[in-house]
């Protein structure tokens, strides 16, 4: 076993695509390590990547927000811009683990480790955020939902790092919101979750929506006829009525040690009424 | 020795006070050592390869790579451990539970275990070991398990207490009954009725240090183990025995204790890392992962419970019954039988009847968890009481007042009380103030009542006075929650002294004698007579030393606060001696001046609880809040009270985490699916509210200061007194611990769907 | 396996260690550097127990490898105290009997002292919320949470 702490990425992804055993990326470590201890993964060679230039930066473009790969979930919480802009995906990179590990985890790392339960992806998700993968051919931009591909799977290539996440400017009249459920108040894992994004429309109503649904599917489910049935609408109760059926209908959950599949599709709804009325008061919507 | 352990009503000067530990510093500054803190040259790293399959024959272990793996120095399977306990059976389980013989009986029992160099290289040396498993079909639910076409875990159980020994072997290993009078007259003379049945999921008494020792065996037979236990005598018996040592060459010391809760009260990996040791040569730190913790240590028993309660009108209970089916792992125990004690010992009771049967499962070895089997029964028969009071419009304190057992009611476990609490922590809690406080909506309001017995048992305490006039107090009960602290507080007022006088250490087994260990709430209780004895015979001898200095006969020497008094006009110009000015003197008087006390304390009083708690409950998710809780239990007498509330809270807390969401989740491939504090839920800090409490002090008259034992009755009432509050607070009656978010939900749907 | 040399500031100290790429910096403090105040309660970030700062951030050492300390100032309970003086913290653990069995205090002092440090004046919600990664089995928290309350008041008033 070798670890590495290179300096730029492309020295990373070099390593990486020559690497002969497996390998495994080092940011926040909050999944890695507790997969080592566990047996369940013997890299040969971890790749650190918190002292690559620029990966532990929030950095504010004229497009949007741009974090790095080995920002820590808790530095996106002291972030007042990010936490204005974009309030549903830093209430969910701040609900992951415990303040311990949010010190470490990252959102790239949530994304990459591919749990259907990820709190930050449903609202990563809803937000439309772009990740952007370094690799051994270059750089390309991609919707995180294209990311994961079933649990612990991910569409990332030999040698491919995703070194940061975009998220657009926040458009006026919009909001974004993110709930879960766990049956404790902290520390669990979410037993189904949902995350909403909505710009209004100057008349309060509702312009675009996204809506994606966490621990409900084999990867985090974007819900595109849910954002449809709120279009339109200033949240009343008939379309949250149709919101949570509709939610809870785009369900494939299993049974398991955290919940059954009765109990994820009926609170797929509930959170998903819930967590859309959130956000659309924070668009500003009465 | 004449030692009178009788209550004499004293005034206290000590005891009562709430002085910091005398062990506190050390632990603020990570300098007090636990089991995994202790280091000895050349040691080596322990680890133990376990089952994966919930039942398999044991068909051959191939052991040959792993030694050859460098940095290997001793493998050792149950072949190193034979079998010395000489038709002791319940020995030879704790040695089948070490190390399994013919067949691993749960997913995560021992079947081989490597000392090596290094943590790097035990791990690689386990991959090495090969096991030949003939994969058995298994069972992991109790009721189940209780059924005849069981997969059978021993061929060999037959059915105890039966009235004819079965044809047949069983996963029942016992039968048990109690009670008194006639209960089918009892329901007859009922104008109502209530019977229902219960579950309740296995838990894990979830100690936050995992098991750790450190072993040396030497070639000349001597031996030393460091270890976190409950109990280092028994600790030392248990490997003397399966090890083939003699005790006294074993020393062990016990370290200070991250929680044990019942679960560190018998060996487990110890006598493997004594094993590796004698085979290696050298000394080995053996440390269980957490992962080793849930799946092969601890827990409390699964059960399945069915109550029958009927009452007149009035609100006179007329019979109870209970039939109670506790699991116990793979190997037998009485933990139905001490359910089937406990369930109705609240209540005054004409016609009473408890049975219980003991389940084996392929889970493991089922351990104490604090008042073992006593919240399961309550959770059953408190729900049921609960309900009886609404059929019958009567209000649920009122109703359990009315039949609250007092002095002189038979229990249902067969002995008569002496002056008992449950009178009066009910009276406090329909006093109250949490009892009268508005609830909001989905809020509900829930009490329930718990009884656990207390025990006393062997004890034996040295009290040694420095030549400076202070204390030394060594015990050999473990300190598991501030009981150094009371031990000194107890000293101080017995010698009439300051709390800063004295310091309370826990002695390793070569240094003091046998005690039993710190078990059903005994450890204040017990070591606090043995002190109180000790500290007597402490001051007959500084009477003495006083008498020789003063040249006048010790009869005329009296003990108050601190200073022998010359008693008697005649003797108006000595002025007292204080226990300094003795201990200045003790080289010339006599020699070093000190206290023993060897005796088994009788007399633990039983120990009762009465718990309010409020919920709220959100109806679309099922989420449960326990949003405020109140503990009111009777002390006999608190020595420190801090720490009495200390225990109050503890117990209720790991009550409420019980409650709602704690519980061991099997697969159907019989492998516990949830070994790890991530989802096996204990309550965090967020989840709880600040838990009131009420010290009542009923003095146990059987304890020189009415002690009694509080460390376990505070776990009793709390399943109970939440699932009556949840069905106050959503109208639904939950059967089925825990009462976890889907459980409520689906049980709400079911109401709605009628 | 390669050894790693780490060159780190560990209570203000600087410190030099080699160890292994997988080892954790739990597993470098306690069996390298024989600072055991910091315990491994479950090896998963799941209790807290083993709750250091490193670069003023709270972290679980068993989910930083002992690599990953280069440069880095970490802080563990045994730096707590300052001399013979206690932090107001570990006073007030003392005073309200805040641990009983105190497996899980160092952990607990060091995340109580990082929330102080980010937050002087929290409700009784935000100490709960902010210590829920450590587990305590003992207290039931309700010492604890009023020890960290005290020492709160104890701290702004110096």
């Amino acid at each position: 076993m070798r670890y590495i702490r290179p300096l730029s990425i492309e020295d990373a992804v070099g390593e990486l695509a020559k690497a002969v055993g497996p390998a495994a990326i080092l940011a926040g470590g909050s999944d890695l390590l507790v997969r080592m201890k566990g047996g369940f993964i013997e890299p040969e060679l971890i790749v650190d990547i918190k002292r690559i230039g620029g990966l532990a930066d929030i950095t504010e473009t004229a497009d949007g927000f741009r974090i790095g790969a080995a920002v820590p979930c808790a530095v996106l919480g002291e972030n007042k811009a990010l936490r204005q802009a974009w309030p549903g995906v830093v209430e969910a990179a701040n609900l992951i683990g415990s303040k311990q590990v949010q010190g470490r985890c990252t959102i790239t790392g949530n994304l990459c480790n591919a749990s259907p339960a990820a709190d930050s992806v449903p609202a990563l998700v809803a937000a439309g955020a772009k990740a952007v993968v370094a690799g051994p051919s270059g750089k390309r931009t991609i919707a995180v939902e294209s990311v994961p591909t079933g649990p612990g799977r991910t569409s990332l290539a030999k040698g491919e790092i995703v070194e940061a996440i975009l998220l657009d400017k926040r458009p006026e009249h919009a909001g974004d919101a993110y709930l879960r459920f766990i049956p404790r108040t902290e520390m669990d894992i979410a037993v189904v979750s949902a995350g909403v994004n909505l710009t209004l429309d100057d008349k309060g109503a509702i312009k675009t929506a996204r809506v994606a649904l966490g621990a409900a599917a084999p990867t985090v489910l974007l819900v595109e006829e849910a954002g449809q049935v709120l279009v339109g609408s200033k949240l009343d109760e008939a379309t949250l009525e149709r919101l949570a059926k509709i939610c809870s209908g785009a369900c494939r959950p299993i049974d398991d040690k955290r919940g059954t599949i009765e109990f994820r599709r009926k609170v797929a709804g509930v959170l998903a009424r819930r967590v859309a009325a959130i956000a659309y008061k924070r668009a500003g919507g009465k | 020795m004449n030692f009178d352990p009788r209550f004499s009503g004293r005034k206290f000067a000590s005891v009562g006070t709430r002085p910091i530990r005398p062990d506190g510093i050390d632990k603020v500054t990570g300098r007090a050592r636990y089991g995994a803190d202790f280091n000895m040259a050349g040691q080596l790293v322990g680890r133990i390869l376990r089952s994966p399959h919930a039942h398999a024959v044991i068909k051959k272990i191939d052991t040959s790579k792993a030694e050859k793996l460098a940095g290997v120095k001793a493998v050792i399977t149950a072949k190193d451990l034979p079998d010395l306990t000489d038709g002791d059976a319940a020995m030879y389980d704790i040695l089948d539970n070490s190390m399994a013989r013919k067949k691993a009986l749960y997913d995560g029992h021992a079947v081989a275990a490597v000392a090596a160099i290094d943590a790097r290289t035990a791990r690689e040396a386990l991959k090495l070991i090969e096991v030949d498993y003939e994969v058995l079909p298994h069972v992991t639910d109790v009721d189940e398990a209780a059924q005849h076409h069981a997969p059978l875990i021993n061929d060999q159980v037959f059915t105890e207490g039966l009235e004819e020994k079965p044809a047949k072997p069983s996963n029942i290993t016992k039968r048990t009954q109690f009670g008194h009078g006639d209960v089918h007259a009892g329901f007859a003379q009922a104008d109502f009725i209530v019977e229902r049945s219960f579950k309740t999921e296995q838990t894990h008494q979830g100690y936050i240090e995992p098991h750790a020792c450190v072993a040396s065996v030497n070639p000349d037979g001597t031996a030393d183990l460091w270890v976190c236990t409950q109990g280092h005598f028994v600790y030392r018996q248990h490997c003397a025995q399966l090890l083939g040592l003699e005790a006294s060459k074993l020393r062990v010391t016990s370290s200070e204790i991250g929680g044990g809760f019942g679960g560190k009260t018998h060996v487990w990996a110890e006598p493997v890392a004594l094993a590796l040791s004698r085979k290696a040569g050298r000394p080995v730190k053996l440390v269980m992962t957490r992962d080793e913790v849930f799946r092969a240590s601890g827990p409390t028993s699964a059960t399945s419970i069915d109550v029958k309660i009927g009452a007149k009108k009035d609100g006179t209970i007329t019979a109870a019954e209970a039939t109670l089916r506790y699991s116990c792992g793979p190997y037998a125990g009485s933990w139905a039988e001490i359910g089937a004690m406990t369930a109705f010992a609240c209540y005054k009771l004409e016609n009473v009847k408890t049975v219980g049967y003991e389940v084996l499962v392929n889970r493991p070895k089922t351990a104490a968890y604090r008042a073992p089997s006593a919240p399961m029964a309550a959770f059953a028969v408190e729900s049921v009481v609960d309900e009886l009071a609404k059929e019958l419009g009567m209000d649920a304190v009122d109703f359990r007042i009315k039949n609250a057992a007092q002095e002189g009611t038979r229990s249902s476990y067969g002995p008569v009380y002496g002056p008992i609490g449950i009178g009066p922590t009910l009276e406090a809690v329909k006093n109250h103030p949490h009892m009268k406080a508005p609830l909001k909506a989905n809020q509900g309001r829930g009490m329930a009542c718990g009884f656990w017995f207390n025990f006393g048992g062997q004890t034996c305490t040295d009290l040694n006075i420095g030549m400076d006039g202070t204390v030394s107090l060594a015990v050999g009960t473990v300190d598991v929650g501030g009981s150094r602290a009371s031990l000194s507080l107890v000293a101080a007022e017995e010698l009439g002294i300051d709390y800063s006088q004295v310091k309370a250490v826990v002695a390793d087994t070569s240094s003091l004698g046998y005690n039993d260990m710190t078990d059903g709430s005994r450890g204040t209780f017990s070591s606090s007579m043995a002190t109180i004895s000790a500290a007597r015979n402490a001051i007959k001898i500084l009477r003495e030393r006083a008498a020789q200095t003063w040249d006048i006969p010790v009869e005329d020497v009296v003990w108050e606060k601190g200073h022998a008094i010359a008693k008697g006009e005649k003797y108006g110009n000595l002025s007292p001696l204080s226990l300094k000015d003795i201990a200045a003197a003790s080289g010339k008087t006599g020699g070093p001046i000190a206290g023993h006390s060897e005796l088994v304390a009788d007399g633990a009083g039983v120990s009762f609880a009465t718990h309010i708690c409020d919920v709220e409950v959100d109806p679309e998710t099922g989420s449960t809040r326990v949003i405020r809780y109140t503990v009111v239990q009777d002390a006999g007498k608190a020595v420190h009270p801090t720490y009495v509330e200390g225990q109050y809270q503890g117990g209720a807390a790991q009550g409420i985490g019980w409650a709602l969401n704690e519980e061991y989740i099997y697969g159907k491939d019989g492998r516990l699916q949830n070994p790890g504090f991530l989802d096996y839920r204990i309550p965090v800090c967020s989840d709880l509210p600040m838990i009131d409490t009420q010290i009542l002090e009923i003095p146990n008259p059987n304890h020189p200061y009415g002690v009694r034992g509080v460390g376990e009755t505070s776990i009793v009432p709390p399943l109970a007194a939440i699932a009556n509050a949840v069905s106050n607070a959503v109208g639904v009656r939950m059967t089925h611990i825990p009462m976890s978010p889907p459980r409520i939900l689906a049980a709400l749907e079911a109401e709605r769907e009628g | 396996m390669a050894g790693v040399a780490v060159s780190t500031t560990i209570n203000g100290d600087a410190v030099e260690y080699l160890c292994q790429p997988d080892e954790t910096l739990l597993e470098v403090l306690r069996d390298r550097l024989g600072l055991t105040g910091a315990k491994e309660g479950c090896g998963t970030g799941d209790c807290g127990a083993c709750s250091v700062i490193v670069d003023g951030r709270l972290v679980c050492s068993c989910l930083v490898l002992g690599a990953e300390a280069e440069g880095r100032e970490v802080e563990t309970i045994e730096g707590m105290a300052h001399g013979d003086q206690l932090h107001p913290l570990q006073q007030k653990f003392l005073e309200h009997a805040a641990l009983q069995c105190g497996i899980c205090t160092p952990g607990f002092l060091i995340a109580a002292k990082d929330l102080l440090a980010k937050n002087p004046s929290p409700t009784e919600e935000e100490i709960r919320f902010g210590l829920a990664g450590n587990l305590c089995r003992c207290t039931g928290y309700d010492k604890i949470v009023r020890a960290v309350q005290d020492a709160a008041n104890v701290m702004k008033g110096a």
